[in-house]
């Protein structure tokens, strides 16, 4: 989770605790979701008729420095309680160690609203569930700055994974790398011919290694370039959702999928990064104006009103931070609408569910 | 102009890899220039490169199983392509467990060397990888900028300490200067000094043992007109000297230097099947 985000949103439920994250650009979000089996004992509190369960995020590095060590946790910590303090506006960690020792740490958080990312993995046409082992195997070729990363199918029912090369670098010096799994690695593949979509790695890396340590296999759905990519990991105490934003080709409604083997991405039109420009303009509060009013062909849909308080700017620069995606280019999906270009009736299907969570 | 090639065995994999390593720590740039026989990375001393130049030389037989290659023409029959080896070694890095690594010269969208890599897995097919290595291909007008630098009339030839030795010490000099000055005599003896404002630090090698070089007439490089306690030396950049020696993956059968008195360092590194020359010209 700390890979996607600097927040740790907890929300306690019915059915389990819930640890999200989603990222500054709101293009990536997770959920690990604990079933009350997990814990030995689970009281997410109760609610009223008319309040809900309490929520909160905290630091993500606070959270993280209280588990610094591992190993050395394993060997010392015997049990571990966690406690929300709503009056003290406190998250109480307790680590109960050997010898007596009792280590309480007191987390200062915030109350928030849900953080919920707009997704539904049944609408998704296509679907690969492998072994982490596979997947980690497969990723391990591509290099560890390397941002986005295209997976589609070819002739052979075969899975290609594939560098993604930005439109603005030269494509006569960059390399390319690409990847063939036959479909037998894959415990079941049942995806739509010639569907690719590209997506961030460093996110994804994040999840593989937990998959990896966990021993679970990793389902990944997926729909048209520009609807996003759900990776779930699934256990009998434990669901796990990885939601990411994949990058929308414009041209992708009107062409026929290559057939010959190669998954090409069709290069973006010129106008394609201003587009998204001005619709991100119009998704996120950052109302700076430098990037141009909102397309007319994205009219927005959001039921509430783009809250006026200006986001910070990303702290990240294009390329500085490989992992998250520079925002121009990948569409929050989650915290509003969801526009596809030439298909303006899809939106009307999602409503928002929350607002974007940082509204003070 | 064609050229395929084909590696199977790991263990040549594997050493061309490390080859391909260290030609990457020392040039982002370099030429490859395939003939019948040889491979050649070469890296011409050029402003870019701050006038360090370098010449690798290898025997393709040594490490391919298949190799084919076709010219640009039939008198002349050799190839030369401009690449970054650091993808060719980025590319065979995950390699290191293939049943096969195929190289082959393309020309899809840009001239590129792809390199496909067929790795074992569980299923029934095989897995590949594919890297396509965009390369430029040079105009035999220009083959004459890359020709074999010829070995200078050194003053000093000496063969050089342990590597790693040798290595430990430019690095941490490395941290107290950008030069370093390396002298040596005849007596097989060297040392490497670095002078600051504040410090000064001076490495003594000895018993080294000094390189016979036959001569064209016939006799060795006269050492009884020559002082033997004669110290040769140049300043050369510190950083160039490391690239080099942290270059070295595993120790070489030879490693000598020739020292031309305050104009140019010659390092050869010769291995079973391949050698390497670097040229590191002096700080005025």
């Amino acid at each position: 989770l700390s890979r996607i985000g600097d927040e740790l949103y907890l929300e306690p439920t019915k059915s389990g605790l819930s640890l999200r994250a989603v990222n500054s650009s709101r293009s990536a979000f997770a959920s690990f979701l604990f079933a009350p089996l997990f814990f030995q004992l689970y009281e997410p509190g109760s609610a009223g008729p008319d309040t809900e369960l309490f929520r909160c995020k905290v630091h993500m590095k606070s959270f993280l420095g209280i588990f610094r060590s591992l190993p050395s946790l394993e060997k010392s910590v015997g049990k571990c309680l966690i406690l929300l303090k709503p009056r003290a506006s406190r998250l109480v960690l307790q680590l109960h160690c050997k010898y007596g020792v009792t280590k309480t740490h007191n987390l200062a958080f915030q109350e928030c609203e849900q953080l919920q990312a707009v997704f539904d993995t049944r609408c998704c046409a296509s679907r690969l569930c492998a072994p982490a082992r596979v997947l980690a195997e497969a990723v391990v070729h591509f290099p560890l700055t390397l941002a986005e990363v295209t997976l589609g199918t070819g002739p052979g029912g075969k899975i290609s994974l594939r560098n993604y090369v930005e439109d603005e670098a030269e494509p006569s010096k960059t390399m390319v790398t690409e990847l063939w799994l036959a479909e037998d690695e894959f415990q079941s593949v049942a995806v739509a011919p010639g569907s690719h979509i590209t997506f961030c790695l460093k996110e994804f890396r994040g999840l593989l290694s937990f998959a990896e340590a966990s021993n679970l296999p990793l389902t990944i759905h997926f729909d048209e370039p520009g609807r996003p990519v759900i990776f779930t990991l699934d256990d009998t105490v434990l669901e796990v959702h990885l939601v990411l934003a994949t990058l929308s080709d414009l041209e992708s409604s009107s062409q026929s999928p290559s057939t010959n083997g190669v998954s090409h991405l069709p290069a973006p039109s010129d106008d394609f990064a201003d587009d998204l420009e001005s619709y991100m303009v119009a998704m996120e509060t950052n109302e700076g104006g430098s990037e141009g009013p909102p397309s007319p062909t994205f009219p927005l849909r959001t039921p509430q009103p783009a809250e006026s308080e200006p986001e910070e700017e990303e702290e990240e620069e294009e390329g500085a931070v490989p992992g998250t995606p520079p925002h121009k280019k990948f569409r929050s999906l989650f915290f509003g609408s969801v526009m596809t270009p030439g298909r303006p009736g899809l939106a009307t299907t999602q409503e928002v569910l929350a607002e974007d969570s940082d509204g003070e | 102009m064609r050229f395929r090639a084909k590696i199977v065995d790991l263990a040549c994999l594997n050493h061309f890899s490390r080859i391909i390593n260290t030609i990457a720590k020392l040039a982002k740039t370099c030429i490859l220039r395939l003939t019948v026989c040889k491979l050649y990375f070469i890296l011409s001393d050029k402003i870019a490169n701050g006038g360090a130049s370098m010449w690798c030389e290898l025997s393709q037989g040594n490490f391919f199983d298949e190799f084919q290659m076709e010219g640009i023409a039939a008198e002349h029959n050799e190839i030369y392509l401009e690449l970054v080896p650091e993808n060719l070694s980025r590319a065979l890095k995950t390699a290191q467990s293939a049943k096969a690594v195929k190289i082959k010269l393309t020309n899809k969208h840009c001239p590129c060397l792809r390199v496909a890599v067929e790795l074992p897995s569980l299923s029934s097919s095989s897995r590949i990888v594919t890297h396509d290595i965009p390369v430029g291909v040079i105009p035999r007008r220009m083959w004459n900028d890359f020709r074999e630098p010829s070995v200078p009339d050194f003053d000093v030839s000496i063969y050089l300490p342990v590597l790693k030795t040798m290595k430990s010490v430019v690095e941490r000099m490395k941290n107290l200067s950008n030069f370093i000055v390396i002298e040596a005599n005849l007596s097989g003896e060297m040392n490497l000094k670095i002078e600051t404002d504040l410090v000064s630090v001076t490495t003594h090698f000895k018993d080294l043992g000094n390189p016979p070089w036959a001569s064209e007439d016939g006799c060795q490089n006269s050492t009884q007109g020559r002082d033997l306690e004669n110290m040769a030396e140049a300043c050369i950049d510190i950083k160039k000297l490391q690239q080099l020696l942290a270059g070295q993956q595993v120790n070489p059968t030879k490693a000598l230097c020739n020292i031309v008195r305050k104009r140019i360092v010659h390092f050869i590194l010769l291995h079973e099947e391949v050698s390497l020359q670097y040229f590191i010209p002096a700080i005025a």
